[in-house]
């Protein structure tokens, strides 16, 4: 056993971070530092950054556009990324779609498909979710009937996340309704601009409209449309969740997180002594600490087996749920460290180029609505519940 | 041993409930949140002819209660109905004001016409550096306050604020009018609703309320007061986010069955119950000693928020999650009440400064 980095690993390292510092729009990493919202051209401007120098899709095999790094590469990558403060890389074209073409789709989908998210072309969002399908996702309604050439597709996605930059989803639909529900349902790409889709935004207890209700009526979709065969869109559903679920994990994003509340706790005081030193805070900022080193060897210990060839199943959701809450108990943190200013809240503050008064310590700004959105964190990609069920029917056998 | 509110109290919280979920549901809620002060004038109104305010004082000042159980009482409803308004700076303002007699201004304050807050804790500026604590300088017969406070509780909207600062002899408190020279205002809204807003005062002209450097006691028990409100407010918000869980959990299908059927659910709601039921306890200790001596009553104050602070962030962050997607929304009222119940951890002390004030408070006593 042996946890150090190679040489060749560090220096991989520094020319991630000289890139970065090259790179990295101070701009951007400001706004993400800040906690301030990312605007959609934010996101495509660091989208073409990464895509410029060939490292937007690390994990895509290398002839449709990877960079060929060993996990370990891929790992130090997403750290040095999220230590660097970069905007997040939007996952649902890059790290949903893509992995599920690659594995099932057709060659033609593939020439046509991969090089346009690479490029900034299209935008996906992800249509899995309805009203009555949350959890039960295999219960889903969104009908697609097959007529010639296209599919008429009748039904409703929701919480459709960033729908509203959106230009293209991928839906699970229901083909047929004979047999086992996970038995009907198809992977079905539709563009947004088709007739009969309507996009609603839905607001969320922070304020901020991030997702939003899909309707669709009698959309017209071309069957070369279809992701792999006709029925069998639960398998690929289900591939592409594992990829979700080590996404939202987000180890480096905690670690990143992790820095700025040891900053905070340095100079935020609570009876006349920084927070670092109060032993409640201390002793909360501590078990952190432990829990978010021993969840980095747990990930590369997933991600050295998945060196090895072996597809992570279980382990990517024992990672979704540890992830979800460490990033959680963070900003659960930084609420605290704020105190009473915690509780203002002037939504423009999140905005660029706010200029307005601002209110209490500069930190605070962000942290209850970040806070409060977090909760997603535990509840999407599969809640944590069901990644429970999954661990305790896949790996424990019970 | 009785642990009914009494009759009086009990009319006085059923009236109260009614006039809240007649005079102030979710759609009223929504503008007063918008509004420039946080809070609907109306509604103070309303509640004032109800004889709400008074409640919160006895009737030696002029109001119909006073007691720690009145106070829980009302504060209690509040939560219920997540009801926005000056309640909680009324409430510190006024116990100080009612200390020194000051009967007239408490007349003002119970008949709605009057709107006071409390400034009591320093303003912290961007780079985390805490104001000083306000200093005064005797003007004539007077005297004048200079200094910051921050996070003031619906400061936009109150006529008179009730300042503490130092004086030669030790802190004191005063009155400050919104509208005089030298008081600059900047409000701004709440993540879980309602206003406040930032206190700078240069040289404001100020009226000493009580003794010159004789106030700790007074604001010490205002402050008891309002952990007491706050504690009974947090719990009531617990039930409201328990029921409307619980019901969720009835009516929501996934796999064919309502999720409350998932066992490992039921356990979660199971130890949620559970806790609010001792945070309630904890609720009534802190009431129950708001008039014994000050460590018994701090130690029980600071129980009970820290109990509140614990199970409160336990109790939203379970309503949030087993609601799934829909209880992340701005629509569904449940996610304003799991808003309060976290910010409730901000007001007056966290569960950990609490806890440690439990501990520094023993180890005074033994
Ligand atoms: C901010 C946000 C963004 C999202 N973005 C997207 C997106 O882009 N695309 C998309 O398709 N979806 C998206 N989702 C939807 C997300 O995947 C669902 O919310 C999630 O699957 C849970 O479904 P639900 O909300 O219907 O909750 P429900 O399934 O109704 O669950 C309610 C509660 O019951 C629990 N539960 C359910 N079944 C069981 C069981 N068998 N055992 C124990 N507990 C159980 C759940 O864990 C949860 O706590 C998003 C959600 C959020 C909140």
């Amino acid at each position: 056993m042996d946890l150090n980095f190679t040489p060749e690993d560090e220096a991989f390292r520094e020319e991630v971070r000289a890139f970065l510092k090259e790179k990295l729009p101070a701009r951007l990493s400001d706004k993400v530092r800040t906690g301030k919202h990312l605007t959609k051209q934010d996101m495509e401007e660091w989208h073409a950054i990464l895509n410029e120098r060939g490292w937007l899709a690390p994990h895509w095999p290398e002839k449709h556009g990877g960079t060929g790094w060993s996990v370990t590469q891929r790992f130090i990558f997403e750290v040095e990324t999220a230590m660097a403060h970069s905007p997040r890389v939007v996952p649902f074209g890059l790290s949903m779609l893509a992995p599920v073409l690659i594995k099932y789709g057709s060659e033609a989908q593939k020439d046509h498909w991969l090089p346009r998210i690479l490029d900034g072309t299209d935008w996906w969002c992800q249509g899995y979710s309805e009203p009555g399908a949350g959890s039960d996702l295999a219960s889903l309604k969104t009908q697609a009937v097959r007529e010639g050439d296209h599919y008429i597709v009748n039904g409703q996605k929701t919480w459709t996340t960033l729908g509203q930059f959106a230009d293209h989803i991928f839906c699970l639909v229901r083909t047929d309704n004979s047999g086992k529900k996970q038995e009907g349902i198809s992977f079905l790409l539709i563009d947004m601009a088709t007739p009969g889709i309507e996009v609603r935004p839905i607001r969320l207890l922070d304020g901020d409209a991030e997702v939003n209700e899909v309707f669709f009526t009698d959309v017209k979709v071309p069957v070369e449309n279809l992701v792999g065969e006709e029925n069998k869109g639960w398998t690929y559903a289900k591939y592409l969740l594992t990829y979700e679920r080590t996404n939202i994990a987000g180890v480096g994003m905690s670690m990143a997180a992790f820095e700025q509340l040891k900053e905070v706790a340095q100079r935020q005081t609570r009876n006349g002594k920084p927070l670092a030193e109060n032993p409640m805070f201390a002793a909360r900022m501590a078990k952190l600490e432990i829990d978010l080193e021993n969840m980095k060897t747990t990930n590369l210990r997933v991600l050295y087996e998945a060196g090895q060839g072996k597809a992570p199943m279980a382990e990517s959701s024992m990672l979704k749920i540890r992830g979800t809450e460490i990033r959680q108990e963070i900003s659960d943190l930084m609420r605290r460290a704020a105190g009473r200013y915690a509780q203002p809240f002037i939504g423009e503050a999140l905005e660029e180029g706010f200029n307005g008064e601002p209110v209490g310590p500069a930190f605070a700004a962000p942290v209850s609505a970040q806070y409060f959105n977090y909760r997603k964190l535990s509840i999407f990609g599969g809640s944590n519940e069901v990644q429970r069920e999954i661990i305790s029917k896949s790996i424990l056998e019970l | 041993m009785d642990f009914s509110l009494g009759q009086d109290r009990q009319m006085l919280v059923d009236s109260l409930g009614r006039y809240l979920s007649a005079n102030f549901d979710f759609s009223t809620r929504e503008k007063a949140l918008v509004s420039a002060e946080g809070f609907s004038r109306d509604m103070w109104a309303g509640l004032a002819e109800l004889g709400v305010i008074g409640a919160l004082f006895t009737e030696d000042a002029g109001g119909y209660g006073g007691g720690a159980f009145d106070i829980g009482a009302v504060f209690g409803e509040i939560g219920r109905a997540i009801a926005l308004g000056p309640f909680l700076g009324t409430l510190m303002a006024g116990r100080v004001l009612q200390a020194a007699g000051e009967t007239d201004v408490i007349e003002s304050l119970i008949s709605g016409e009057t709107i006071v807050t409390f400034a009591h804790e320093p303003a912290i500026d961007g780079e985390g550096v805490m104001a000083d604590p306000a200093s005064t300088t005797r003007a004539g017969e007077g005297w004048t306050v200079s200094g910051a406070k921050g996070v003031v509780p619906y400061l936009a909207g109150a006529d008179v604020i009730l300042v503490t600062a130092e004086t030669d002899g030790g802190l004191s408190t005063f009155l400050v009018e919104r509208g005089a020279d030298g008081v600059t205002v900047s409000d701004y809204p709440l993540v879980d609703g309602g206003s406040a807003g930032e206190l700078t005062m240069k040289d404001a002209p100020a009226r000493l309320i009580g003794e010159a450097g004789a106030a700790q006691d007074a604001i010490d028990d205002a402050i008891a007061a309002g952990l007491v409100a706050l504690s009974w407010e947090a719990v009531a918000v617990m039930d409201v986010l328990r029921a409307s869980t619980l019901d969720y959990m009835k009516t929501r299908k996934q796999f064919g069955i309502p999720i409350g059927k998932f066992q490992a659910l039921q356990h979660r709601m199971a130890t949620v119950a559970l806790e609010i039921e001792q945070a309630r306890s904890a609720a009534i200790n802190a009431a129950a000693m708001l008039h014994e001596d000050p460590v018994k009553r701090d130690r029980a104050a600071s129980a009970a928020k820290y109990t509140v602070g614990k199970t409160g962030v336990l109790a939203a962050e379970e309503a949030l999650q087993l609601h799934g997607g829909i209880g992340m929304t701005w629509e569904l009222p449940l996610s304003h009440y799991a808003k309060r119940m976290i910010m409730i951890g901000s007001e007056l002390g966290g569960e950990d400064e609490h806890l440690e004030r439990f501990i520094a408070l023993g180890q005074k006593a033994a």
